[in-house]
């Protein structure tokens, strides 16, 4: 049973920017409470004002404050759209389609161990999906990579939330090189793996998963139009052929991926 | 309250508005967000005789005011729609019209042929302008001869309302509508997209993947106007209007310029509830303007 999509107004509460090359966003909205949505799932962002920003933007959502009735955003500022985006201040208002896509499996219980692995701006779904781990009595271990320290997003909020452990290329923080040469992936054995982060990231952890019989998840983020199965542009091959990102996925079992 | 309805050839319609083909689904993808029951008309995506995969990844380029798209008329095939979504959209409160293409005249027909039985389905639009596609596509809706053989073909097969998608990527649409109009169509629908690229500089590539895709969106709008407002003079049935309509000003430019009903496109993907606020905003238009009908305003355009 699909949860129900909503076009709600949101009203900007806080922009905060992190580094040079992210904002994060938290929003409310201000007549109703936020309706319910899966770690995993996405938003259709409406970014105004340009001609050269015409179509809406899709937004993992990175995190849902149900007490303070907010919906967190973490924009990584690449283009007009994203920067737009982050332009915006408190109090402005943000129209959201939501929630799109299907979101990450959750565990069948709080015994098996889970490794949540993010690289970049992909850290983001993580934070949802680690939070909504720890209601069901769950502390999962999020496996986060950047190229730097600096890029490393949101640490305090995912060390509340889970054990982390890091990887930058330049070795300023954690272990130096990527994701999968980290030492924690060696030591322990994990019963599920979902990944969010660039895709030759998420290709090797996908290897390494398939190579340790680990079931596992990605996030893909094809590039979209409408959010909603019906443009057919965010395809992606699978073993059933061309189907939409944005209601087939985002989030796929690799073995329905055509992944080499 | 003013009269909205219209009719194109036997086919009648709470209100001219429809949603165009391959932006709005089969209209169940868009139930949360949108009353369907407050559209004219659903037009749902290209459907072919045997199901198509389409074209690569990357789809679609965003450009000013608009976009380009090469999805390239991917389909689970007329057989998939008839039986599983067909029961599903049939009994949905407005005419759902199903867009045909195909590679030859005899595919088409065959097409056509099985959604012809189908009791709750009243029209088709035949997409012969699809820019996207090698085999079939807007081959045949560059020509008059290829336009005329299609109808003929499908004319043949099919004895409902036959509405013709045209493409603008032609010297002069006038003489094409008016050869599918010798053909026996009931009705024109123009413009499908134009034809353009787009490149991305650092990789020095275009971005579709096969390079080429059909344009879209606001930025389209004065020339499919102008093309709806030649053709409206130059034929006898009923024409429908689209092309970059994103309001109800736009909406009233087409009917004014000659269109007895209009279809909303790429619109629906910045906001999913704009055709039903289109139709409302016709209406408000129509009793500010003490205006009792929509049909008072078809083609008054000077």
């Amino acid at each position: 049973m699909a949860l129900k999509k909503h076009i709600i107004d949101l009203q900007v509460v806080s922009v905060e920017a992190l580094g040079e090359r992210f904002v994060l966003l938290k929003c409310t909205d201000p007549n109703a409470p936020l309706p319910p949505m899966m770690p995993g799932q996405f938003a259709q962002l409406r970014v105004d004002g340009s001609k050269e920003t015409f179509l809406r933007r899709p937004i993992s959502i990175n995190f849902v404050d149900a007490k303070q009735n907010q919906i967190w955003f973490l924009v990584q500022l690449v283009g007009a759209g994203s920067r737009a985006l982050g332009r915006l201040k408190e109090g402005d208002t943000l129209n959201a389609l939501l929630p799109l896509g299907n979101g990450f499996s959750m565990p069948v219980s709080a015994e098996k161990k889970h490794l949540l692995v993010g690289g970049g701006v992909g850290t983001a779904p993580l934070l949802y999906l680690g939070a909504q781990m720890n209601l069901m009595g769950m502390r999962p271990t999020f496996l986060l990579g950047a190229r730097t320290k600096d890029m490393l997003l949101q640490m305090e909020d995912f060390q509340r939330v889970g054990d982390v452990y890091v990887t930058t290329e330049d070795g300023s923080a954690g272990e130096k090189g990527f994701v999968t040469q980290h030492s924690i992936l060696f030591k322990q054995h994990f019963d599920r793996i979902s990944v969010c982060g660039p895709s030759p990231m998420m290709k090797a952890v996908a290897k390494f998963a398939r190579a340790n019989s680990v079931p596992c998840e990605v996030s893909l983020e094809n590039m979209m139009a409408c959010g909603l199965g019906a443009c057919l542009c965010c395809v992606e091959k699978t073993v059933k052929g061309n189907v939409c990102v944005c209601t087939e996925g985002p989030v796929f079992d690799i073995n329905e991926l055509t992944w080499e | 309250m003013a009269n909205l309805s219209t009719s194109i050839g036997a086919l009648q319609m709470k209100n001219p508005v429809m949603t165009a083909s391959g932006t709005f689904g089969y209209g169940i993808e868009f139930e949360d967000v949108v009353d369907l029951t407050a559209i004219g008309g659903i037009i749902v995506k290209g459907t072919t005789f045997l199901p198509r995969q389409g074209n690569d990844y990357p789809r679609m380029a965003e450009t000013p005011s608009g976009m380009l798209n090469c999805v390239g008329l991917q389909n689970k095939g007329v057989q998939y729609f008839c039986e599983t979504i067909y029961p599903k959209i049939r009994k949905i409160d407005t005419q759902m019209i199903v867009n045909v293409s195909g590679s030859s005249p005899e595919d088409y027909a065959r097409c056509a042929e099985c959604i012809d039985a189908l009791e709750d389905i009243h029209a088709i639009e035949l997409n012969i302008s699809c820019p996207n596609v090698h085999d079939g596509g807007m081959a045949f809706g560059v020509t008059t001869e290829g336009a005329s053989s299609v109808v003929r073909a499908v004319r043949k097969a099919y004895g409902k309302t036959l509405i013709v998608k045209l493409s603008p990527n032609v010297t002069d649409i006038v003489s094409i509508a008016k050869a599918v109009e010798a053909e026996g169509a009931d009705s024109v629908s123009l413009i499908n997209t134009l034809m353009g690229t787009a490149i991305d500089i650092e990789k020095r590539k275009r971005m579709l993947s096969i390079g080429t895709g059909g344009l879209s969106g606001p930025c389209v709008k004065p020339v499919a106007l102008r093309m709806v407002y030649q053709v409206a003079k130059a034929v006898n049935i009923p024409v429908i209007g689209l092309g970059g309509i994103a309001s109800a000003t736009d909406a009233i430019e087409f009917i004014m310029a000659g269109a007895s009903a209009i279809e909303i496109g790429t619109a629906n993907f910045l906001d999913p509830a704009i055709s039903a606020k289109v139709a409302q905003g016709i209406n408000d238009w129509l009793d500010a303007h003490n205006i009792a009908s929509v049909r008072d305003i078809i083609g008054v355009a000077e």
